[in-house]
């Protein structure tokens, strides 16, 4: 379809192309005689062509807008995501109309004032009253957006609800990783970057109590539905960014300087199925800061769901120190016995100890429970 | 230097020119020149010669983006290695040829070849200067920007590729060569390349802002010198205040590269070792860089402004609507460039009260913007326009410079920020409001100006030509790149294919890909006019554009020193046309009012009285200052 509409048009412009150079021809005989005269050669064709590229490009673009409006800003589902939506359409209802009227001009002017022999421009330097109208009016309307752009962005970047759902998500060389605060203490434990392996992929601090019943996941993101998530956004190497699309998210993941959003997602994976008619629609997290080769390909699933399955769900995750009871060597003494409830019986045994001779086995038994 | 030769001219220049000249030698006269005509033509030659690579890099990336199934085995013989045995671009140097078209685009053709050129060639012929003032600096800035381009085009053909962490080189990506293979060897030429590019526009920029400032003619104040004279000079003052910023961030970039230090680096574990850099903040570096970046947005456009509004004036033969408007407005955008900074960075995690502070200061950007924008509309009505390609270029930069500004009122929001940040959304703006207007002025200028340059004419209905499918092309390729950016299309991605979310849009994708390499196509049009006029084009008029500025008064041919005898003294405006009751419709600048009686206003007829006054005055003629 558009390859068509770029031959039409190029067709279109050769056609004039010729027409021009013919009349080029005719006009050279005609200008030779007079050479102190202004060469106005093809003067006609370009006026006529800006009437022309007008109307053509009003049509092009009403028709192409409304061809492409169907995947425009994909379905919001948080809250504030819907208000910079309206704030979006808003501004752009504003700004079309200097967009049309601006074009419209200077390509009507270009076409009704192009030259004449024998008329003479108007000498017309100055008029201070037209100066001040356009300086005030674009400055009131500058002054609305602002308003109503600063409302949303301060709304936006307050500080979360005490309530709120806190969920850390990494970016590394090239995907995301989440953590959760786990079911029993609701809190992230501390984190250093020098506690990084292979493993332990966030650097979890289990010198920190709270950190026994953190658990990770690098392929999806569950978070409940009509709650206040708060995003604590860190990264590993370079810089990412979180970009959730439907969620209207977008924050950088900074090395060394923790970030944070927070949003209320307000449709489930389910509802946004059902809604788009997409049984397979999923939601999705991008990065949106160039971090290197895999960029492009950064993906993370978001799964969006009721309070009763997102805490199902949290409950059935096997927590870091399930998966590698090893770990537990890492622990202080006097914490041991607070971290032995989250490790399983079996596996706790052999781990006590903090032996390097174990970690095969705790390894295997954490597979196995997962 | 230029003093003592200038004395020798003044001695010959009764009759014997020639003789002058056979004391200069090939490599004088074309190459280590001091004249600024021939640097100016030093720096557009260069500058077209990066265009023609910039862009076909982008006409790569877009075959890839666009066309992603398509077989670039074609392309083997120049990129090798970086094409696959199946034929497909490397994303690693996908992520190359995008940060390359970037720092080319913006600095080595739209800020050294359009600034470099115009400033050059026009500063001391609109002013009514011999030269610049200093013309053995005035080449220093053109080698060392030689020298940054031989260091960039080297890296072009290094084993790992050149830089590629985005034309911004954000920290850590570009500090750490274990995170991209872009990062190791290209990235310290492009460091190198861009010290050495510093010191280039340092050293022209010295040279503009002292050359307008000491060197005008007599009666040439500065509410008569024409609006392109003013729009260098802000230029230059933008790019000598900001550019420095660029260079102390580089050489702290390259500190941290090289010598272990941590002023971008903290908490790093990359290829399973943890960084020993704790404290330092890769944001330091966005807001160093961008402190120069947003201002060398301006420093891109506003020498396209000062072209586009001498162009339109003239060829609407009308002055220039608000002549002092838009003096004010071009203050206005310059002082507001430098605090506007960090709208780059809403999204970064920069403190949000930040972010409203700046987004208030951004939007007042709109205000003088607009101002010119309606400014120039008022100067097409009731003009009696000729459609030179000049002017064509001109009339298509105000076209692109509102469409994309209009886009910049919703960007610089920070709450559509949050969405809109990074997308194709940000790239179809800039490319219209900044890379697509400043291009315009660059032809604008290009056209308007070979005659002068050249002494010939390029060809009318071929600049014609080249406008239409440039003007049309430019938008086909952005209009639809907008849509694709309220999509939420990131930008810098190799393909499209990874994301339900982007796994859409192949059509749209195909017909800017396809758009761009018509306007590419279209683009050999002026190659061949410009490369054909320069040695075979119809020999130009002493005025070919009946224009009123300084430059028209020079020989056709302007030899060293440019006017041959007394530099014209300067008694008016240089916006005089169609003034009611005048003969012709235009007066030039050095025709004095009292040779004008039946055109005068009653303010003019009282400056009769100063003429004698000016033309008494000698003062600035570098080849009389001996005396």
């Amino acid at each position: 379809m558009y390859i068509i509409i770029a031959l039409v048009a190029l067709l279109f412009i050769v056609l004039v192309g010729v027409v021009v150079s013919k009349l080029q021809g005719v006009l050279k005989g005609i200008n030779k005689a007079e050479s102190t005269e202004v060469d106005t050669s093809g003067n006609k064709v370009n006026g006529a062509m800006f009437i022309i590229v007008l109307l053509i490009g009003a049509v092009a673009i009403t028709w192409s807008y409304l061809h492409a409006r169907e995947f425009f800003l994909p379905e919001a589902s948080s809250i504030h995501g819907r208000r910079t939506d309206d704030l979006f359409w808003f501004s752009m209802g504003i700004l079309t109309i200097p967009f049309i009227i601006v074009n419209f001009l200077i390509f009507f002017f270009a076409w009704k004032y192009q030259h004449k022999k024998d008329h003479r421009a108007t000498f017309y330097p100055e008029n201070h009253r037209l100066e001040l109208i356009w300086t005030i009016v674009p400055a009131v309307v500058m002054a609305l957006l602002v308003f109503t752009g600063w409302k949303a962005w301060s709304d936006i970047t307050s500080d979360a609800p005490r309530d709120a759902e806190v969920i850390e998500i990494t970016g590394k060389q090239f995907n995301w990783i989440a953590r959760y605060s786990g079911v029993s203490d609701n809190k992230l434990g501390n984190y250093n970057y020098k506690l990084i392996d292979p493993q332990n992929e966030v650097g979890i601090d289990l010198s920190d109590e709270n950190s026994f019943d953190d658990f990770t996941n690098p392929s999806e993101l569950h978070i409940p539905v009509n709650r206040p998530v708060l995003l604590k956004i860190r990264a590993r190497d370079v810089l990412h960014s979180v970009f959730i699309p439907h969620m209207r998210v977008k924050m950088d993941a900074v090395p060394g300087m923790p970030t944070k959003f927070w949003f209320v997602p307000d449709k489930t994976t389910a509802e946004m199925r059902a809604e788009l008619g997409d049984p397979k629609f999923d939601y999705e997290i991008a990065c949106a800061e160039v971090c290197g080769q895999g960029h492009f390909s950064m993906k993370m699933r978001l799964v969006v769901e009721d309070e009763a399955s997102y805490k199902k769900w949290c409950a059935e995750q096997a927590t870091f120190l399930q998966t590698y009871p090893e770990y537990l060597a890492k622990v202080p003494e006097n914490l041991k016995a607070k971290a032995m409830k989250y490790v399983p019986a079996e596996a706790a045994a052999p781990a006590a100890p903090a032996d390097s001779t174990t970690s095969g086995g705790g390894v295997g038994t954490s597979s196995s429970l997962r | 230097m230029s003093a003592i030769e200038g004395l020798e001219t003044a001695h010959h220049h009764a009759g014997e020119h020639d003789h002058h000249h056979e004391a200069q030698n090939f490599w004088q006269k074309y190459v280590f020149s001091e004249d600024h005509k021939v640097i100016a033509k030093q720096y557009l030659i260069t500058g077209i010669l990066w265009a023609v690579i910039g862009i076909t890099m982008s006409i790569i990336f877009r075959i890839q983006l666009g066309l992603p199934d398509s077989n670039l085995s074609w392309l083997k013989p120049i990129l090798g290695g970086w094409i696959s045995d199946s034929g497909k671009l490397d994303p690693n140097f996908y992520l190359a040829l995008v940060t390359m078209h970037g720092t080319i685009m913006v600095f080595f053709v739209l800020t050294a070849g359009l600034s470099g050129t115009f400033s050059n060639f026009l500063i001391p012929l609109q002013i009514g200067a011999r030269d610049m003032a200093s013309g053995f600096m005035n080449m220093l800035s053109y080698w060392f920007f030689f020298l940054a381009s031989v260091i960039m085009f080297a890296s072009l053909f290094l084993q790992n590729g050149p830089a590629a962490g985005g034309w911004v080189i954000y920290p850590p990506l570009s500090a750490l060569p274990q995170a991209h293979p872009g990062s190791g060897m290209g990235m310290t030429l492009w460091l190198t390349s861009m010290a050495f590019f510093i010191v280039s526009q340092l050293l022209g920029g010295i040279n503009y802002i002292t050359t307008v400032i000491n060197l005008r003619t007599r009666g040439m104040s500065f509410d008569r010198l024409p609006l392109t004279i003013w729009s260098f000079l802000i230029t230059a003052v933008l790019g000598l205040i900001s550019f420095p910023v660029l260079l102390s961030s580089v050489l702290l970039l390259i500190f941290d590269r090289h010598f272990g230090t941590s002023f971008y680096l903290s908490d790093i574990y990359i290829n399973g070792e943890a960084l020993p850099n704790v404290g330092g903040s890769p944001i330091l570096f966005q807001h160093l860089f961008w402190f120069l970046g947003h201002p060398e947005v301006y420093i891109v456009l506003l020498p396209g402004l000062g072209i586009t509004s001498e162009v339109i004036a003239t060829n609407s033969r009308k002055p220039i609507f608000g002549y002092r408007a838009m003096i004010a407005s071009m203050l206005g955008i310059a002082f507001l460039a430098f605090i506007v900074w960090a709208h780059h960075m809403f999204v970064t995690g920069m403190n949000p009260f930040l972010g409203s502070v700046f987004m208030f200061l951004t939007l007042i950007i709109a205000v003088p913007s607009a101002v010119k924008g309606f400014n120039y509309i008022t100067t097409l009505w009731k003009g009696n326009i000729v459609f030179t390609p000049g002017m064509l270029f001109s009339i298509g930069l105000v076209s692109l410079f509102v469409s994309g500004g209009l886009t910049g009122i919703i960007l610089g929001n920070s709450a559509l920020d949050i969405q809109l940040h990074d997308t194709y959304f940000v790239v179809a703006h800039f490319h219209l409001v900044m890379g697509a207007a400043s291009a315009f002025g660059l032809f604008a200028g290009v056209y308007h100006w070979f005659p002068k340059m050249f002494g010939r004419m390029m060809s009318t209905t071929l600049g014609q030509i080249h406008f239409w499918f440039t003007f049309i092309g430019i938008y086909m390729v952005f209009i639809p790149m907008h849509y694709v950016g309220i999509a939420g299309f990131p930008r810098r991605y190799y393909q499209f294919t990874s994301y339900d979310f982007t796994h859409k849009f192949m059509d749209m994708n195909m017909f800017i890909s396809i758009a761009a390499i018509l306007t590419f196509l279209a683009q050999f049009i002026f190659l061949w006019n410009f490369f054909y006029s320069i040695f075979k084009g119809r020999r130009a008029p002493q005025n070919p554009w009946r224009s009123n500025t300084l430059e028209w008064t020079a020989p056709i041919n302007p030899g060293h020193g440019n006017w041959e005898g007394e530099i014209p003294a300067v008694y008016r405006w240089s916006y005089d046309y169609s003034k009611p009751g005048a003969k012709e419709d235009f007066i030039p600048q050095n025709i004095p009012y009292s040779q004008t009686l039946e055109s005068n206003f009653p303010h003019e007829n009282e400056l009769i009285s100063l003429e004698k006054t000016i033309e008494s005055q000698n003062f600035n003629d570098q080849f009389n200052s001996a005396h």
